[in-house]
């Protein structure tokens, strides 16, 4: 089975920043967005019981590679990169334009999403993809699984969940019910040194000149702040859970609230 | 981490190696050090994991299934793990510690047969060079290995042997001439510890390092094939010096391990910890301890990093760096657990809190491969250009 894993690097949660133009400062430290890292992991799963190789899709600057560089380490084959100055504050239409026009250019039987990521949330850009591709979209996924010819999916529901099945190629969006990511191994980490990652450009993926981009975009961003100052916080960190729980009666003790 | 070591001296591969063994550390391993110290067993869930990781395997050859990692990497991967438990780091410096005579010295069948084993982490080796009265004179072991036909037989008693009661392979050093030079007298053996008349006499109740086993091995005419003889009768104090050249630096960076979680402890605690109204981290005098720990720690790391890369360049000051670093690394380790515990004040010294393992721990680093003492004597030996 041939999968393709949409990868978006988003900042460290906790260490997000905005930048002077109101939007995310793209080069504080970044790490593989963490539903994405459940649908790798996932895929990475399939090829092992099933055979076939996995290939991570993901757009972003050409500088951030180091997430690519763990998700290669932690087993995907190779990574296609699109990257291209004028898509700096692309909306989620032109990153699903985007993408689905990186797809047209790869070979695969089953495209795996997050189902939203840590820092836009929109959690629509995977649908959006399917749309344009017109295949089969099933999202909310739990459990993936092969079947002949499709693919079943279990899907979180209000009751519990739908079991779905769909024919290939389709797009499943996956949530971190899919279970634990692993830890890239040593020797997947000196491995992933030799593996490939294509940087494509828009020209290179035929969108030359196509309305996609900051240019663009279909929503305008016209104010941004961060969240209300609550004061000041004590956040209890780095300590072994019993030091932790006692730091916070000392807390409580001292504010006689015990 | 809430310092942030200087990053411009490691290679992509190196920063990367650091960053998994630490995220691991934290992880995995950080949860379980409290638990390991107060029961003081050892954590063989913990050593899989670093055979699963390929950990164990980074210090031996590729083409025997290692990662063929140089020593600073090596070293990086011991101080991750150190950071987080003491005894865990100390895995991956006794493997590499036993196999070095054999990877200095060993002939491509002796690795051929012995290595891979190690590098996927199956078996432990351990080193046995250490006997009741012959510590920091290692020349006056006493072990016997005496020749008959194709194999030697091993009697005596080793003492303070890291991992001796689970490792399946130990390097042996024994006496094989006693008539020569004492510089001459021994020479190396792998010993399988399934051999008949290998058993272990004795496990030590220790201070700190408590769930690493360290035993006393009683060798009663084993017999040990002479395939199994590491270089040629007679190198065995060479070869044994040179291990603890290579090796030193893997404890300096336990050290180095265990002075930077005691820091990172220190100044997450006073950050929290209230006194007087304020966080006792606004207090100049407890600025004063946070702010020289982390000067000792970082000046010992850099050294240790300096260190590895002139051993590695194979120079003939190797044994200098070995000892410098371990010695500047142990002793930054002791004061920066000491002051850790300061820092907690009272609470410190109760084993709620990981500071006062940590200073247990680090009392080690001054007193295994070499005390402090003998650091300085090879350190001036090498100044002076003397042998004795």
């Amino acid at each position: 089975m041939r999968i393709v894993v949409l990868m978006k690097p988003v900042p460290d949660p906790g260490e997000e920043r905005l930048g002077a133009d109101g939007r995310l400062d793209r080069a504080v430290s970044a790490v593989i967005n963490g539903n994405d890292e459940y649908v790798l992991e996932a895929a990475l799963q399939l090829v092992e019981a099933n055979g076939g190789e996995v290939t991570l899709l993901t757009m972003a600057p050409a500088g951030i590679t180091d997430p690519i560089r763990k998700a290669l380490a932690m087993g995907a084959t190779r990574a296609v990169l699109v990257s291209d100055p004028a898509l700096g504050g692309a909306c989620a239409w032109s990153t699903a334009q985007v993408l689905a026009a990186a797809l047209r250019t790869l070979e695969y039987d089953l495209v795996l999403a997050g189902a939203d990521t840590s820092d836009g949330g929109g959690g629509v850009v995977g649908a959006a993809i399917a749309t344009l591709l017109h295949h089969p979209y099933l999202s909310r996924a739990r459990k993936i699984e092969p079947i002949e010819g499709g693919v079943r999916v279990e899907r979180i529901s209000a009751a519990g969940h739908d079991v779905l099945e769909a024919e290939l190629p389709a797009v499943v969006a996956g949530t971190q019910l899919l279970g634990e990511p692993r830890y890239p191994s040593l020797r997947g980490i000196m491995g992933a040194r030799s593996k490939e990652i294509a940087i494509r450009t828009l020209a290179e993926i035929g969108l030359a000149d196509r309305p996609v981009g900051g240019a663009h975009a279909t929503t305008t961003l016209v104010d941004a702040r961060p969240p209300a100052s609550r004061g000041s916080t004590r956040v209890v960190r780095g300590l072994e859970p019993v030091a932790a729980a006692a730091a916070i009666v000392d807390f409580l003790v001292e504010r006689r609230a015990l | 981490m809430t310092a942030a070591p200087a990053l411009g001296r490691l290679t992509d591969d190196q920063r990367a190696i650091r960053d998994a063994v630490r995220t691991l550390a934290r992880d995995r391993v950080a949860p379980r050090a409290a638990e390991i110290d107060r029961s003081a067993a050892f954590p063989e869930d913990l050593r899989l994991l670093l055979a699963e990781q390929g950990i164990l395997g980074l210090p031996f050859p590729e083409r025997f299934g290692g990662l063929g990692a140089d020593l600073l990497t090596v070293c990086l991967a011991i101080e991750a793990l150190s950071a987080a438990c003491a005894t865990t780091g100390l895995i991956l410096a006794v493997q590499e510690l036993g196999a070095l005579p054999l990877l200095l010295a060993g002939t491509e069948e002796q690795l051929g047969r012995f290595v891979p084993g190690l590098a996927a982490g199956r078996d432990l080796i351990a080193f046995a060079l250490t006997e009741a009265d012959a510590g920091s004179d290692a020349a006056a072991v006493r072990s016997r290995a005496v020749r008959d036909g194709e194999t030697y037989v091993i009697s005596g008693t080793k003492r303070f042997i890291s991992h001796g009661s689970i490792a399946s392979l130990v390097t042996v050093f024994a006496v094989t001439d006693p008539e020569a030079d004492r510089r001459r007298r021994l020479s190396a053996f792998v010993v399988e510890t399934a051999s008949p008349g290998f058993s272990v006499s004795r496990l030590e109740h220790k201070m700190g390092i408590r769930g690493s086993p360290t035993a006393e091995l009683a060798f009663d005419g084993v017999s040990v094939p002479v395939a199994n003889r590491i270089g040629a009768e007679g190198d065995g104090f060479g070869l044994a010096m040179r291990t603890l050249d290579r090796s030193r630096p893997g404890i300096a960076a336990q050290a180095v391990g265990i002075a930077q979680g005691a820091l990172d402890a220190a100044v997450a605690y006073a950050g929290q910890r209230r006194q007087f109204g304020r966080a006792i981290g606004e207090f100049q005098l407890v600025q004063g301890l946070l702010a020289d720990m982390d000067a000792r720690t970082e000046a010992a790391r850099q050294l240790l990093y300096t260190a590895c890369e002139e051993i590695e360049r194979g120079g003939i000051d190797a044994g200098r760096w070995s000892a410098l670093c371990k010695l500047v690394a142990g002793d930054a380790a002791m004061a920066v657990t000491t002051d850790a515990v300061q820092v907690f004040g009272g609470y410190g010294y109760l084993d709620d809190f990981p500071v006062e393992r940590m200073m247990r721990d680090a009392k080690i680093t001054q007193l295994y491969e070499g005390t402090q003492q003998i650091q300085r004597l090879v350190i001036a030996r090498a100044l002076l250009g003397r042998d004795a």
